[in-house]
């Protein structure tokens, strides 16, 4: 599997990846969860296009926790528009209709804040590490 | 192909739920930290079974271990329901010791109980998505219900189709706000109580039966 594309922002930036939905399609749930956290733990703040199911959500803080270390890791911010919920239904579920397409803004809980989070608007203050 | 071994799936799940009811079900209590998990556990364990589940702090992530109390049996209008509770960590993205070094610890404790607290979550996940069989959340109805994690918990049990209740605990604070909850979870029963001075439990042991029995 290709990395993401190597971008060196030196002292002054922070590096942002934004990561396609079709990227993320033919990846497997820990490969996307190794991608998001390896991203994460450099420093980087990763945008998903179409973000995580349930299930890979519930995974990615499960792997997080297991590698948060003191003064080095912390764990991550993540924020995502809320799902909207037409056509959401039990049946949709029984039926595979489940979309999970949603914006999500992942990065170093210690480099990142939330401003300010609504239905349509994600305002985050990033810092430098 | 693969929608129907899905659809097979999700009629075998559901079929087993609604009709294996041979074993107490297994009732996760859930929330963020700091929400008042494990003084509801001891609440519910105390009015029914003289027990207590786990000593209950102010401080975040007193609860580093998931603790069952198996065969509660709730008596609601005659008829018995019986559940075994389990009190989780709370649920976070994020663990820094430092956060405890502002409750008096030194530096080595804050570093352990953080270490600790990240396990814990680890595993409260691994319950949700394995072990459980129906969710009570609980909120601080005092603070914003409308996180990434409250969002992101309720999301993954509606996608596990768990029966849930949402409780709106500490109503006996001023700044309490109840309404709010409901509108950030309409799709769900949001139940108000005090599980500290044990205000309004005739509701919220109703509910329990009518959801979980």
């Amino acid at each position: 599997m290709s990395t993401v594309p190597e971008v060196t922002p030196g002292d002054d930036g922070v590096q942002i990846d934004l990561i396609s939905g079709a990227r993320m399609e033919g990846l497997a749930s820990m490969e996307k969860i190794r991608l998001i956290l390896d991203g994460v733990r450099d420093g980087n703040i990763v945008i998903l296009e179409e973000g995580l199911s349930p299930d890979e959500e519930s995974k990615l803080i499960e792997v997080t926790m297991t590698e948060i270390s003191p003064d080095e890791f912390n764990g991550i911010e993540i924020e995502t528009y809320p799902q909207s919920k037409g056509g959401q239904g039990f049946l949709g579920r029984l039926m595979g209709k489940e979309t999970t397409k949603k914006l999500t803004v992942i990065g170093p809980a210690n480099q990142i804040q939330t401003l300010h989070k609504d239905e349509n608007l994600i305002s985050a203050l990033v810092s430098r590490k | 192909m693969g929608l129907l071994t899905e659809l097979r799936d999700s009629i075998s799940r559901v079929a087993d739920r609604l009709f294996t009811d041979s074993e107490p079900r297994r009732i996760g209590i859930y929330g963020p930290p700091n929400a008042g998990k494990t003084t509801l556990a001891n609440r519910i364990a105390r009015d029914w079974t003289g027990d207590a589940i786990g000593p209950e702090s102010h401080i975040p992530h007193e609860t580093r271990r998931a603790r069952r109390k198996e065969n509660v049996e709730i008596e609601r209008n005659g008829k018995k329901v019986t559940i075994d509770i389990v009190d989780t960590p709370g649920v976070t993205t994020k663990v820094d010791y430092k956060e405890f070094l502002d409750h008096d610890m030194q530096k080595d404790d804050a570093v352990r109980r953080s270490r600790e607290a990240t396990e814990g979550v680890a595993e409260a996940m691994h319950w949700l998505r394995e072990d459980v069989e129906g969710v009570i959340y609980v909120l601080d109805s005092t603070e914003d219900p409308f996180t990434q994690v409250n969002t992101m918990l309720i999301g993954i049990i509606e996608s596990q189709d768990l029966p849930v209740l949402i409780f709106a605990n500490k109503t006996d604070l001023e700044d309490s706000n109840v309404q709010r909850i409901a509108n950030a979870f309409p799709q769900h029963e949001t139940v108000p109580l005090s599980a500290l001075e044990g205000n309004n439990m005739d509701e919220v042991y109703d509910k329990i039966a009518e959801y979980f029995g």
